[in-house]
């Protein structure tokens, strides 16, 4: 399988490694991933507070190049450009007067025909029974904390992907690959990541409340597929020790799970990147 | 020669603000066959009448044609006025310039065009008209009742009391509906089982009602006055003329499963009454739980203690479903309702079910029927608070009213009517039993609408200290908090414009109302419509709340709409009635409006019969004197048949037509309206 593949700015800076993860675990998966060729922000989250037009010409150039690149998919690991080129695509898809404007400002056709896929959804696609039976070893250290955070689900009108109070896909998935997901409160609960900037301590607090009902509920990792709740979970864990949290709580991104599974080792995933440091015994399945 | 009358109103400004009706009057008495155009303020006056009255007599008029509103409004005022002035009632046609034109156009010039060609189309239709006499149906004198709550125990003794026959299905094995299962009643705080159990037991002994318990209608055939209706008995394995109710069996019974009259709070064994005080007091069998029904499938012959305690061998475990056809002029629908379960699987697509509050996982996130078990003297912890989950007595206990009603997002729009009352009521009892406990309610809007109503609410707040917080909870987490299992609320105050989280023992939310579950079945079986949620549709929301389309079926309760015990007992005393009304003439008149068969013409193809919706055609054989078939023949029966029309619009052969809107009267509309 080949498909488009959208990394947005996350994942070419600050989150470097879930590409690395990403890109480790789609190759083992035999999915190709066709980077979408001068790629431009997908225009969150600066774009659709202000100008609701430009939020939907900065995906559509990029659906654009899907378009002419001739992909039918374009996979976008986070959760966030995810969300605004299948907002841009429902828009355009629904309105032709919309689309003719569009077509005009990113100056290429539209015909909105291309799907967006988020990490697990990608993982569907393949089949979780696929995945299950490439895989070599079995994540039985692991006892993680599925976290969907704000975005992966919402807004569901969207997205249309997994409940979105109640999602349950990443555990499903996991489970199959030999880990025992833990049932817990705060799944689709925010992280905070927005307010990094303008409220740290209602951040640190924030983080701290989901880590700790992770802990609470016999969890042993927090499992996620966004890079902000990746970061923010991860980086904030020593503002949320001073806060009362009981234990570090490592935090990977569910391609880190599942290309573990696969027999890839922790040293290739961009381990050495984490602020929490990552137990031996959850470095490879 | 044709004499037509035309009678223009003003309807006071409301057609003549956007209507000049004189000149519409006076445009109109040019028109060919009019003898004359006269216009009055308000034609259904006594004055407007008389003047019609006195027109009719003066020229001799042949037809009348009333231009004002809709004819579901005043067609039946204006038939009576010209019957009495000596003319055939059919004879009268509306034009409507008011629902149709005034009130839709603010363009005088082109709304005063548009009523004239309105009334000339009725001038040319009136023109015409044939005098009709009304058709006359015989009546059976008996009535059945579907649903034996307090709507259904209610219509079927008013009924019994105007000495009418009554059949009373319920389908559950006992009659009481979802009142029997409450606690105490709001404005008053009295006891339902106090106000409903004598009732009860009058429906069981009262003369003219047979009681049918666990039944259900299968099959409705016929038209009103005189209908068929099937009703499947289901097995009881236990024959009641011999069953004393004593109670051994249930006593003895090993199987043990969740009552659903305590809504699974309280169990109950698989022989059963569903609570003590049902009528009749017979027990039922409920044959997917009992260890001898189902080991009889395998062959077996296990358990049977029922059968060896039974001293009056009232147990047959060989019962079998029974169809028994009763005949009845009238039909009341009182089948009640059920509450919006906030679990993942819904019934209905529509209905999305909350997430948020865990889809149902929680033990301790309850509804408002369960809450009325769990503090009914009846109920499963004797009306001691407790919760589901480990028997604590909760202290804090928070409500959650809306949870579905006023909610587009979740699938349903209107508001349920009764919980800002019962959720009041809640508090009430709650704190009676737990003075030191805390009750909190998350509402939207305080709706108490009622006699008594608003004072009650303000008792709750004031005198029984609940605490109201104008706002949703977003989300209910299950917690820890010192080792105590709490059901953590995330709710807002939008008047303090602050988060308010509450640690609950115990939520209970104020699911909204659906009407009961196969009630959509049973409205299609009687031809009675309904809207997107099922809520049985009353055939004119202010003017005939009880009737329905189907003439001779009534409705009554929260089958039609939500609502409270007086409200319910209220409009089942004016179905009864209606019913009533109908049962005491002699015979039932109905329109003549039907479809005829032109039976030389048509050619039997049966196009008519898969069109007509209320199965009023049937094919028929022509024979002569010797018996030998001449030919086939659709033919209408003028019992069932409602006017509708389709059969005509289907009809190949044009051998259909519909009295009083033949095609050549729809005609000759046409080409008035098109000269």
């Amino acid at each position: 399988m080949n498909i488009g593949y959208y990394p947005g700015c996350a994942l070419h800076g600050s989150s470097a490694d879930y590409e690395t993860s990403v890109r480790a675990c789609m190759k083992a998966l035999d999915v190709q991933l066709d980077e979408l060729d001068d790629w431009i922000c997908c225009g969150a989250t600066a774009a659709h507070s202000i100008n609701h037009k430009l939020s939907v010409a900065l995906p559509a150039r990029n659906l654009g190049i899907a378009e002419k690149m001739k992909l039918k998919q374009v996979f976008a690991p986070c959760p966030m450009c995810s969300m605004e080129l299948k907002k841009a695509s429902d828009e355009i898809q629904a309105s032709p007067e919309r689309r003719k404007e569009m077509e005009e400002i990113v100056e290429t056709p539209l015909s909105g025909a291309v799907d967006v896929w988020n990490l697990v959804q990608v993982f569907q696609e393949v089949g979780y029974d696929v995945i299950a039976e490439k895989a070599t070893g079995k994540l039985d250290a692991f006892k993680p904390a599925c976290y969907y955070g704000c975005l992966l689900t919402r807004p569901p009108k969207t997205l249309k992907f997994d409940d979105p109070e109640d999602p349950t896909s990443m555990e499903e998935l996991l489970a199959k690959l030999g880990a025992e997901p833990v049932e817990w409160n705060s799944k689709t609960v925010c992280c905070g990541a927005g307010l990094t900037l303008c409220d740290e301590q209602g951040v640190a607090e924030q983080s701290y409340k989901i880590l700790q009902d992770a802990i609470d509920h016999g969890a042993n990792c927090v499992v996620v597929a966004c890079p902000m709740c990746q970061v923010n979970l991860d980086m904030r864990q020593a503002d949320a020790k001073k806060l009362g949290l009981t234990k570090d709580v490592p935090i990977f991104y569910l391609s880190d799970l599942v290309s573990m599974a696969l027999g890839i080792k922790g040293k290739q995933l961009g381990f050495g990147k984490r602020f929490v440091s990552i137990p031996k015994e959850m470095k490879e399945a | 020669m044709a004499k037509i009358g035309v009678f223009t109103c003003w309807c006071g400004e409301n057609i003549a603000r956007n209507v000049d009706v004189e000149a519409v009057s006076e445009a109109i008495s040019k028109l060919p066959g009019v003898a004359c155009s006269m216009d009055y303020k308000y034609m259904c006056s006594e004055p407007g009448q008389s003047l019609i009255a006195s027109k009719i007599k003066e020229l001799g008029l042949t037809g009348v044609v009333v231009a004002s509103c809709s004819p579901h409004m005043h067609l039946n005022t204006f038939r009576k006025t010209v019957e009495l002035a000596g003319v055939n009632p059919y004879l009268v046609e509306m034009a409507n310039i008011r629902e149709q034109c005034s009130w839709v156009h603010t363009d005088k010039e082109v709304a005063t065009a548009k009523a004239i060609e309105l009334i000339g189309m009725a001038v040319a239709k009136v023109r015409r008209n044939a005098a009709l006499e009304p058709i006359k149906v015989p009546v059976t004198k008996r009535a059945m009742v579907i649903g034996a709550g307090v709507a259904g125990i209610q219509a079927a003794l008013d009924l019994a009391a105007g000495g009418v026959e009554v059949i009373l299905v319920e389908r559950e094995p006992s009659v009481g509906g979802k009142m029997a299962g409450l606690s105490e009643t709001f404005p008053t705080l009295d006891c339902s089982q106090c106000i409903l159990t004598p009732r009860m037991v009058e429906v069981g002994q009262h003369p003219n009602i047979e009681l049918l318990t666990y039944s259900e209608v299968e099959k409705v055939d016929g038209y009103v006055g005189n209908f068929k209706v099937t009703v499947r008995k289901k097995a009881r394995y236990v024959d009641i003329a011999k069953c004393t109710g004593c109670g051994s069996c249930w006593n003895k019974c090993p199987k043990k499963v969740p009552n659903a009259f305590d809504y699974g709070l309280g169990n109950r064994t698989a022989i059963y009454i569903p609570f003590p005080q049902a009528v009749p007091a017979r027990p039922v069998i409920d044959a997917d739980n009992c260890l001898r029904l189902q080991s009889m499938k395998k062959g077996k012959e296990l358990c049977g203690i029922c059968l060896k305690q039974c001293g009056t061998d009232a147990i047959n475990f060989h019962d079998k479903d029974e169809l028994v056809e009763y005949e009845v002029g009238a039909v009341i629908v009182a089948t009640g309702y059920k509450l919006y379960q906030i679990t993942k699987e819904q019934e209905n697509p529509k209905l999305q079910g909350y997430g948020e509050y865990g889809y149902g996982k929680y033990k301790d996130v309850i509804d408002s029927l369960q809450f009325e078990r769990i503090i009914s003297a009846s109920g499963p912890t004797g009306g001691e608070p407790k919760r589901p989950s480990d028997g604590m007595t909760p202290k804090t206990v928070v409500f959650i009213q809306c949870t579905g009603s006023r909610d587009n997002a979740k699938g349903i729009t209107y508001c349920s009517k009764i919980c800002c009352m019962y959720t009041a009521k809640h508090t009430m009892l709650f704190k009676h039993k737990v003075h030191d406990g805390e009750a909190h309610v998350f509402y939207m809007d305080i709706r108490s609408g009622g006699k008594m109503y608003d004072e009650f609410v303000r008792r709750a707040i004031e005198q029984d200290d609940a605490q109201y917080h104008r706002g949703r909870v977003s989300k209910i987490e299950e917690v820890m908090v010192d080792g105590v299992k709490k059901c953590r609320c995330y709710g807002a105050d939008t008047l303090t414009g602050k988060p308010c989280v509450v640690d609950a023992d115990m939520v209970v939310l104020a699911n909204a109302m659906l009407p009961s579950s196969g009630v959509t079945s049973l409205a299609q079986k009687l031809s009675v419509g309904y809207d997107g949620y099922g809520f049985l549709s009353e055939s004119h929301p202010k003017l005939r709340p009880v009737e329905t389309n189907a003439a001779g079926v009534f409705v009554c309760g929260a089958c039609q709409g939500p609502k409270d015990i007086p409200e319910t007992v209220a409009q089942a005393t004016a179905a009864a009635g209606k019913a009533l009304i109908m049962l005491s003439q002699p015979y039932l008149t109905r329109e003549p409006e039907i479809a005829t068969v032109d039976e030389r013409l048509c050619a039997a193809c049966g196009a008519c019969v898969k069109a007509c919706p209320y199965n009023a055609i049937s094919i028929e054989e022509i024979c002569d004197r010797k018996g030998n078939l001449v030919k086939m023949t659709s033919r209408v029966n003028p019992g069932l048949c409602m006017g509708c029309g389709t059969c005509v619009a289907v009809c190949p052969s044009k051998s259909v037509d519909l009295i009083g809107f033949t095609d050549d009267q729809v005609y000759a509309q046409l080409e008035s309206l098109l000269d």
